[in-house]
């Protein structure tokens, strides 16, 4: 797995390795993280909003989980998932040639099952919040549900539904618990928040300020687009 | 009627708890037998006790101040007209997206002694703040007061305006339409949001790792020593400690917001 | 001939009690009644968004609701129009695109935007086809959602309260458009109001609602049928 922004340039700009190693590492990490908790998170909030299914509210709570739990129990549970024996491990080194754990793509997917919940939230939110009277309008207009769904819900609630995808990509660039376990120590496998730790442990006080700084501006960042994407409260 | 309803509405909800614990306890279950795990919790129960005592310690302080100051800035922001109101509330949910790293890292800033409002503070109160148990709940506090916030200021907006108006009507001073109007009829939403601030509280890691530095004994808390436990026997009975709690946290949100359909 | 629609059901939601029953032959039939009087009801009734409790309704001969056989057609598959009291025309997309959406019996995004177009034209609303909703006139909506509601080529044809919202200016010039492009466009319909001056002018039938029943049913005696007046003599309208 190459890093997505070619360190010539950054080098180029004056950043040094220590900052853009663990940076490309965290954006590229957090990209393919994002691109499938947003098709999964809207998917999943359609469902959730719209269907009336038993145990709809049990699957609910189920994607949510991570949220409440502990991230080293999540990263606990992933290790032992994608790394111990069992039918996950075997999927794995079928698809990939060998287990997920302690390697850049385990990253992917502790990102992925912790910023989940938070995209299904927003998703979920803003899908349950658009007037059902479109909806019946596209249904006299003879529209079958599933364009209903493409040409009519989603676009309504697009809003939320990307600040989800937003508060998503924020989350899995913030993510430390989780990925930690599943992957800490590893050069290559190093994010944005792991080397702020390893700075400040074994590291120069210098350098723990700068990381430091990096991620508050991020952070900052998407918190602020968020905010501009106007108010859904999925709480 | 209404009691008929209340007591159906109960029933059900146990339903859906059990069928979350059950399904929860089974998908880990599945990891490792199950007669390990009851051996287990009852074997090494004096090892797990320390990290135990101390997360419920640090977990219920922090859970006690997040809650009460998260009550009362949410009520501020949700009532007060002040200019900034909106940049208050994104600064105040920072450490939602914020990696833990990064706010141990400043929250270390702030505190050490050997910085200046460190310093600073450790002679105010006469304690130090990091390295020990008192960090640990600043950290832990820290990381749940934004849950605490968003989920009070969304219940107390949710609040009819017009019972408040009422009660004023009667001669109610603010604080009393406060206390015994808004905060009563906002309690679902509070209680959600005091559920979900202990979750994370108990769980937090990375901010309590750089603040009370992982010292055995002192500031190892469960999501810190459980880590430390992962080659030995004990771990098991840990996380079905930890899952039990985040689960029965995770259940109370539910049955808490169980107010619409 | 077979009638347009014909319905007799009942639906009781809380307190209220809906039982109605009649027919409706072609040209524009009203329901007129005081507010809370069941007429919306009536409306979702017959277009499938709501199930009564008991009854039947049948378009064009078609039976699309019999509660005692559990049949239920989708509303997507009853051919009809609805024409909404504030349009709830789809604001990310243009006028003429919210048109064509409507437009099932033709294939292929042209064929379909053509067929818009010229619903449109009828209605007077070409000048602004091509901007969203958003930027419109709430008269100008109204002329773009009564399109819409025709141009799914529908059997059948209701309008919810559609002038409700707008100014009696805008509301006495739409009343023409609205009797002059559903007359000539041979559509059956179903309008619903509670402003008896509409209930005249664009009624070939008056049926009256109060509290949930039909309170008797009126022809419209109309001169030439190029002259879309006011009232005419021998009308009696209802209560």
């Amino acid at each position: 797995m190459t890093a997505l922004i070619p360190h010539s340039w950054l080098n180029w700009l004056g950043i040094p390795p220590w900052v853009w190693s663990p940076l490309s590492v965290s954006l590229h990490a957090a990209l393919e993280a994002t691109i499938v908790v947003g098709a999964l998170g809207t998917a999943l909030g359609y469902l959730l909003a719209k269907g009336r299914f038993p145990g709809r509210s049990a699957l609910e709570t189920l994607f949510s989980m991570p949220m409440a739990l502990p991230p080293t129990v999540v990263g606990w549970y992933l290790l032992t998932q994608l790394g111990g024996p069992g039918p996950i491990r075997d999927a794995e080194v079928r698809l990939f040639g060998h287990p997920l754990t302690f390697t850049f793509d385990g990253i992917v997917v502790a990102q992925i099952v912790e910023s989940l919940p938070y995209c299904l939230r927003f998703s979920r939110a803003a899908i349950s919040g658009v007037d059902s009277r479109f909806e019946q309008a596209a249904r006299s207009m003879g529209l079958p549900q599933g364009k209903i769904a493409l040409l009519v819900t989603l676009p309504l609630a697009r809003r939320g539904i990307v600040a989800g995808v937003a508060m998503a990509f924020g989350r899995a660039m913030g993510d430390f618990g989780a990925t930690m376990v599943v992957a800490g120590g590893v050069p290559m496998a190093t994010t944005m928040p792991i080397a702020l730790y390893n700075a400040v442990f074994y590291g120069t006080h210098e350098q723990a300020t700068v990381l430091a700084l990096v991620q508050l501006a991020v952070s900052l960042a998407i918190l602020l687009g968020v905010g501009r994407l106007g108010k859904v409260r999925p709480w | 009627m209404d009691r008929e309803h209340n007591i159906t509405h109960k029933l059900g909800n146990k339903h859906k708890v059990a069928l979350v614990v059950v399904v929860v306890l089974v998908g880990f279950g599945l990891g490792f037998g199950s007669a390990h795990l009851v051996s287990g919790y009852i074997a090494y129960w004096d090892v797990v006790s320390g990290p135990f005592f101390l997360s419920v310690r640090v977990a219920s302080a922090a859970t006690a101040i997040a809650g009460l100051t998260g009550i009362a800035s949410g009520y501020a922001l949700a009532k007060g007209r002040f200019p900034g109101r909106d940049l208050l509330e994104t600064i105040g949910s920072l450490p939602v997206i914020l990696p833990p790293t990064v706010v141990g890292f400043y929250l270390l800033e702030v505190l050490s002694p050997g910085t200046s409002t460190g310093g600073f503070l450790t002679r105010a109160t006469g304690h130090v703040l990091v390295y020990n148990a008192t960090g640990c709940t600043i950290a832990a506090t820290v990381a749940a007061y934004p849950f605490c916030l968003r989920a009070a200021r969304a219940a107390i907006e949710g609040v009819d305006p017009a019972l408040e108006r009422a009660a004023r009507t009667m001669g109610l001073p603010d604080w009393r339409v406060a206390l015994q109007v808004t905060l009563p009829l906002a309690r679902r939403g509070i209680g959600a949001g005091l559920a979900i601030a202990c979750a994370r509280a108990l769980g937090e890691y990375g901010a309590t790792l750089m603040v009370g530095g992982d010292i055995n004994g002192k500031t190892r808390t469960m999501s810190l020593a459980i880590l430390d436990a992962f080659t030995t026997p004990e771990r098991d009975t840990m996380l079905l400690v930890l899952v039990l709690i985040a689960v029965s946290a995770m259940a109370s949100v539910g049955l808490l917001t169980r107010s619409r359909a | 001939m077979t009638a347009a629609l014909e319905l007799a059901v009942s639906r009781r939601i809380g307190e209220f009690d809906l039982d109605v029953a009649f027919k409706v032959e072609s040209g524009i039939s009203v329901l007129f009644g005081p507010s809370g009087a069941g007429k919306s009801l009536t409306l979702s009734l017959i277009a499938g968004l709501t199930r009564p409790d008991t009854g039947t309704i049948a378009i064009n001969g078609n039976v699309v609701t019999d509660c005692a056989r559990r049949t239920y057609v989708s509303t997507q598959k009853r051919r009809i129009g609805m024409v909404f009291q504030d349009g709830l025309l789809l604001p990310h997309r243009s006028v003429l695109d919210n048109v064509a959406l409507a437009v099932r019996q033709a294939k292929g995004r042209r064929a379909r935007r053509a067929i818009a177009q010229s619903w449109l034209e009828q209605v007077g609303a070409e000048a602004f086809a091509h901007r969203r909703p958003g930027s419109l006139s709430g008269g100008q909506r109204q002329r773009a959602a009564l399109a819409r509601g025709l141009a799914g080529d529908p059997a059948l044809v209701l309008l919810d309260e559609p002038l409700s919202a707008l100014d009696l200016e805008v509301r006495q010039e739409l009343r023409k458009l609205i009797r002059g492009v559903i007359t000539s466009s041979n559509v059956p319909a179903v309008l619903v109001t509670h402003d008896r001056d509409e209930a005249i002018e664009l009624g070939d039938v008056i049926i009256g609602y109060r509290a949930g029943r039909v309170t008797g049913s009126e022809l419209v005696e109309r001169p030439a049928p190029t002259e879309p007046g006011p009232t005419s003599p021998g009308d009696t309208g209802p209560a």
